[in-house]
């Protein structure tokens, strides 16, 4: 894992990171950033940029500092683990032939 | 410990290759090559620039909109522009800049916005052919975007051409009935098209064989069609719907060419395209102008939203300290 980078913007207010639920029974999704002062000025702001068409029903907010990114460099070590592990897929298996349902 | 790290610039240099050959997206924490980053900080600044000079030629009218209805309509167009900015300002920030900075560079003169919005707009009409003509040369410029090799920007625009479609089609609407209401009407519309007609084509920069970083955007999976070819597709979508508004396009060469099957047209001026990215346009000195003030007019509102943000941090870690 590497640290978060911290905000760019000295001058500037921070980043945030926005979450859009599309409607319920969906899980919230990432639609990209913006700048403002305060959480409550995120949300609306969000609002503003994100959700002019009724695109959401629920938004998130999160300060981008605040999120822990693996690294695209360590991507091939890192997610190792997974790649060897076929008969974690139902493909690995072998069904006789005729039998349903399975 | 002195390491060499020349097998690993090679090692990711190639990385990157066989990412672009591929088509698989680059995103912000890959290497990538130095100029590739100029590049997409450079057009994805200018691109920003112009969302937000653009609403400048339309703002224009929002008081003087012929009904509550256009009015309304022409509000949430310019406010699209807004958010395109945004975006756009958003997908610059992820390669590492400021949003602050680019802004100075526009404020001063350094980066450059889209040449078509140093055309004034002198009538209601202009709003119709702005719409029809400049967001839909803009649009024929975005789609082939939207599958550009750095994914924040192809997002950006996936977002920004979903919301486009109602620019053209508003602004075609407007031109419709202009040019199916009285003799002066159409006339006003009329005008507006012989006006914006060969500034949109001059949209397109300028013709291939004088376009310096094409092909390096090809190679890098930036650009996907060149300047010329994305020309004539829009000539060629143009033409008949100029055709069903009733109203002629400024151009005595413009025919249809069975041979090619496309349209062919007349000679661009491109002295006229330097005259104005150079400087000398009819408006560029009163957009950067009005871009400055609205910034530094902002700057109390900026600046209160901070303080607010302070104070109200103070108070709840205090109110944090007490309960713990
Ligand atoms: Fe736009
Ligand atoms: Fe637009």
């Amino acid at each position: 894992m590497s640290a978060p980078a911290a905000p760019r913007t000295p001058h500037g207010w921070p980043l945030w990171e926005v979450f859009v639920r599309a409607r319920r029974g969906l899980s919230h999704q990432h639609v990209g950033s913006l700048h403002a002062p305060d959480g409550e000025m995120a949300l609306r702001n969000a609002r503003d940029v994100y959700t002019r068409r009724g695109e959401g029903v629920s938004l998130w907010v999160v300060p981008s500092s605040a999120i822990l990114a693996s690294s695209p460099d360590e991507q091939d070590p890192f997610f190792d683990p997974a790649l060897d592990k076929a008969y974690r897929h139902p493909t690995f298996y072998e069904v006789p032939e005729g039998v349903e349902h399975l | 410990m002195q390491v060499d790290d020349t097998p690993t610039q090679e090692r990711l240099q190639a990385r990157f290759d066989r990412m672009v050959a591929d088509e698989v997206r680059i995103e912000p924490r890959d290497w990538m090559p130095e100029g590739y980053r100029r590049t997409l900080i450079r057009q994805i600044a200018q691109h920003a620039h112009s969302e937000i000079i653009g609403m400048q030629p339309e703002g224009n009218w929002i008081t003087r909109a012929p009904s509550l209805r256009r009015k309304a309509i022409l509000m949430a167009k310019v406010q699209d522009e807004a958010g395109h900015g945004l975006y756009l300002y958003s997908a610059a920030e992820t390669l590492g800049v400021d949003r602050e900075e680019l802004l100075d560079l526009l404020h001063s003169g350094k980066q450059k916005y889209s040449s078509i919005f140093n055309y004034p707009t002198l009538t209601w009409a202009d709003m119709g052919a702005i719409g029809w003509l400049v967001d839909g040369a803009a649009i024929m410029n975005q789609v082939p975007l939207c599958r550009c090799s750095y994914g924040p920007y192809g997002r950006a625009m996936v977002r920004i051409c979903k919301e486009e479609s109602f620019h053209q089609r508003q602004g075609f609407e407007i031109l419709h009935t202009l040019s199916h209401g009285t003799p002066a009407q159409k006339a006003m519309a009329q005008d507006a098209v012989d006006r914006f007609w060969w500034p949109s084509l001059m949209m397109f920069g300028p013709p291939d064989s004088a376009s310096t970083h094409s092909e390096r955007s090809m190679a890098w999976g930036i650009k996907r069609f060149s300047n010329d070819e994305l020309r004539q597709r829009f000539v060629d979508m143009t033409v008949p719907q100029a055709e069903a508004l009733g109203l002629t396009l400024p151009d005595p060469d413009l025919r249809w060419d069975e041979e090619s099957g496309h349209y062919a047209f007349g000679e661009i001026d491109w002295s006229e395209l330097d005259r104005v990215i150079r400087g000398d346009g009819p408006c560029n000195a009163q957009r950067i102008e009005r871009r400055r003030t609205a910034h530094e007019e902002g700057a109390w509102v900026r600046e209160s939203a901070a303080a607010y943000a302070r104070k109200h941090a103070a108070t709840s870690s205090a109110a944090g300290e007490t309960a713990a």
